[in-house]
């Protein structure tokens, strides 16, 4: 391909998730970084209590990224080759794993908004 | 990937880890598209598999005025390289068919009908139904015929059953191809695989299902008290020797057993077995000495084997003139220059795809290069001004080494690798990143290319 426009990217996307799922995970997506936006600014501050607990779930967010990839590309860990590929493999991992500490931090601040700076 | 991504010589690439690493793409700085040249004319175009669709919607863009007209009489469009991936059990059929008149763009005129004769003398096609199609430029982009009776005693209705596959005959031949190696895989036995000796789509395509074969072998437990056997029509299994060297090590690796000069010429499935010829050859030992071996013919039995026929110009292209009179003379590829893809003694006829009698590139990844070639040369004539664009040969070539695994093989008609992401992803290794590109990223880069978006 000589020019790489957003629609072949979108339509690349489509082939690897599928179409309803990809657009799914599109709509998700940004509803959780709109609502971790929302907390950000309401709050005023980040929670280190929080912010703990969402970063225990990166371990969990990066393998299941790692083990939701290689299945939709009918692929499995010994497929992995050469460094580009545990650069990818990496990438794909480091995703999931802030994906899911945002996901966590988002889902208690709002489910358990702070009262007062004591529980900061 | 087959189309892939070779950029121009001043591209900057940038190397696009999508999420799900599955996207790797080569950026070229957009450039502003020409405006449109105005002409009046008349350009038919035959055949609306990837090479005539990707032309016909480029065409449209680039001109005003034109009528393009563009001839095929199959309604069904077949996405080819997603056949591996079918007779693999990877994907349904469905997900190499599409529509043909679904890829066409509204400035296109669709004649629904085969192409019966072509006079390049007059410049006029002539349709099964007997209309006449005059014309300025002819693009012949018809593709190539499998020749399925040359090889004797094979039928296509044999397909699914007693072991018999042949995935390059469609998407459901592709799938039945499957069943018959989901169930010699549960048995093992002999896997016989091979090329013909003609020219042929995608030459990669049989090694990979070899390797596809033998890994499902291996993941049901079967490999020990199976056989694989891969039949080469000459003395190679790749026409690049750097790539063939390293394919060979792999042979050597699996414990394929490799036999070289055979050409198939028959199957009997019956007794489930195939019949070559082997022509005659001659040895020069160190003492001077010639050693003659004649021509025979072998039987090889097998319990699973994948038919790939020899491959030739339809016949429309074979009976119009326009094909080489002193290279493949048993094949009628169009004579066209290698470079700019214009045939050698028709200047207003052009080929693009599988058609053309060039030294390499009967895949979608060459058409998505060719298509270019002859827009260029075309498009600047109608202009008044001459084409400088030339094709070099690239191709590509996903070698699947296994599931999960492929080598990112491109190169050109040098034989010279001609890797996307030098640096990146080495062309010889098998890796996963290249498997995600045949998997996953090459069908909207090739419908990419059949919306004229190359």
């Amino acid at each position: 391909m000589k020019e790489l426009s957003f629609e072949t990217l979108l339509a690349v996307f489509e082939e690897i998730f599928g179409k309803g799922l990809f657009w799914a995970m599109v709509v998700i997506a940004a509803i959780i970084t709109v609502a971790y936006l929302y907390v950000l600014v309401r709050d005023r501050h980040m929670s280190a209590r929080k912010f703990l607990l969402a970063q225990l779930f990166m371990p969990l967010g990066a393998v299941a990224a790692v083990m939701f990839v290689l299945w939709v590309t009918n692929s499995a860990l010994v497929d992995i080759g050469g460094p580009v590929d545990w650069i990818v493999l990496l990438g794909v991992a480091g995703a999931g794993a802030v994906g899911l500490a945002i996901l966590v931090y988002t889902a208690q601040s709002l489910l358990r908004p702070a009262r007062d700076s004591s529980e900061s | 990937m087959e189309q892939f991504l070779k950029g121009e010589t001043s591209r900057r690439g940038f190397f696009g880890l999508a999420a799900g690493g599955a996207a790797a793409l080569a950026v070229a700085p957009g450039t502003a598209r020409a405006e449109p040249v105005r002409t009046s004319a008349r350009i038919v175009i035959l055949g609306a598999g990837a090479a005539g669709t990707a032309m016909a919607n480029r065409l449209t863009e680039r001109l005003e005025g034109a009528r393009i007209t563009i001839v095929d009489g199959r309604q069904e469009h077949w996405y080819q390289p997603g056949f591996t991936l079918v007779a693999a059990g990877l994907k349904p059929a469905s997900y190499t068919l599409s529509a043909t008149g679904d890829w066409l763009s509204d400035g296109v005129e669709w004649v629904a009908e085969h192409a019966a004769a072509i006079d390049p003398e007059a410049q006029v096609v002539t349709t099964a139904s007997g209309s006449r199609l005059d014309y300025d430029y002819l693009i012949v982009a018809t593709g190539l015929s499998l020749d399925w009776d040359a090889v004797e005693g094979f039928s296509l209705d044999q397909v699914g059953q007693n072991g018999i596959g042949a995935l390059y005959a469609g998407p459901e031949q592709a799938a039945a191809t499957w069943r018959a190696m989901d169930a010699f895989t549960e048995k093992g036995g002999v896997a016989l695989f091979g090329r013909p000796e003609t020219e042929m789509k995608c030459a990669g395509a049989p090694l990979k299902y070899t390797f596809l074969t033998d890994d499902y072998l291996r993941r049901k437990g079967r490999r020990e008290e199976s056989q694989i056997i891969y039949t080469a029509h000459n003395a190679g299994l790749f026409a690049v020797p750097v790539v063939n060297e390293k394919v060979k090590l792999i042979f050597d690796e699996r414990g394929f057993d490799a036999r070289w000069s055979h050409v198939l010429t028959g199957i009997d499935a019956g007794t489930r077995t195939a019949h070559y010829r082997v022509p005659e050859s001659r040895a020069l030992a160190a003492d001077g000495t010639v050693t003659v071996t004649p021509a025979r013919e072998v039987k090889i039995g097998f319990d699973f084997t994948n038919v790939i026929p020899p491959q030739r110009a339809p016949q429309v292209v074979r009976e119009s003139g326009l094909s080489w009179a002193d290279r493949w003379v048993d094949q009628g590829w169009l004579e066209v220059d290698p470079g700019t893809l214009r045939h050698r003694r028709y200047a207003n006829v052009f080929g693009v795809g599988d058609i053309n009698g060039v030294p390499k590139g009967k895949t979608a990844a060459s058409v998505k290069w060719q298509v270019p070639v002859v827009e260029d040369h075309l498009v600047a004539e109608l202009d008044g001004r001459e084409g400088s664009a030339i094709y070099n040969g690239y191709t590509s070539c996903p070698m699947i080494t296994r599931i999960g695994r492929a080598m990112l093989v491109e190169f050109d008609y040098e034989n010279r690798l001609t890797p996307s992401f030098p640096g990146v992803i080495a062309p010889l290794e098998e890796l996963w990143i290249s498997w995600l590109m045949k998997e996953i990223a090459l069908k909207p880069t090739y419908n990419a290319m059949l919306r004229g978006k190359v």
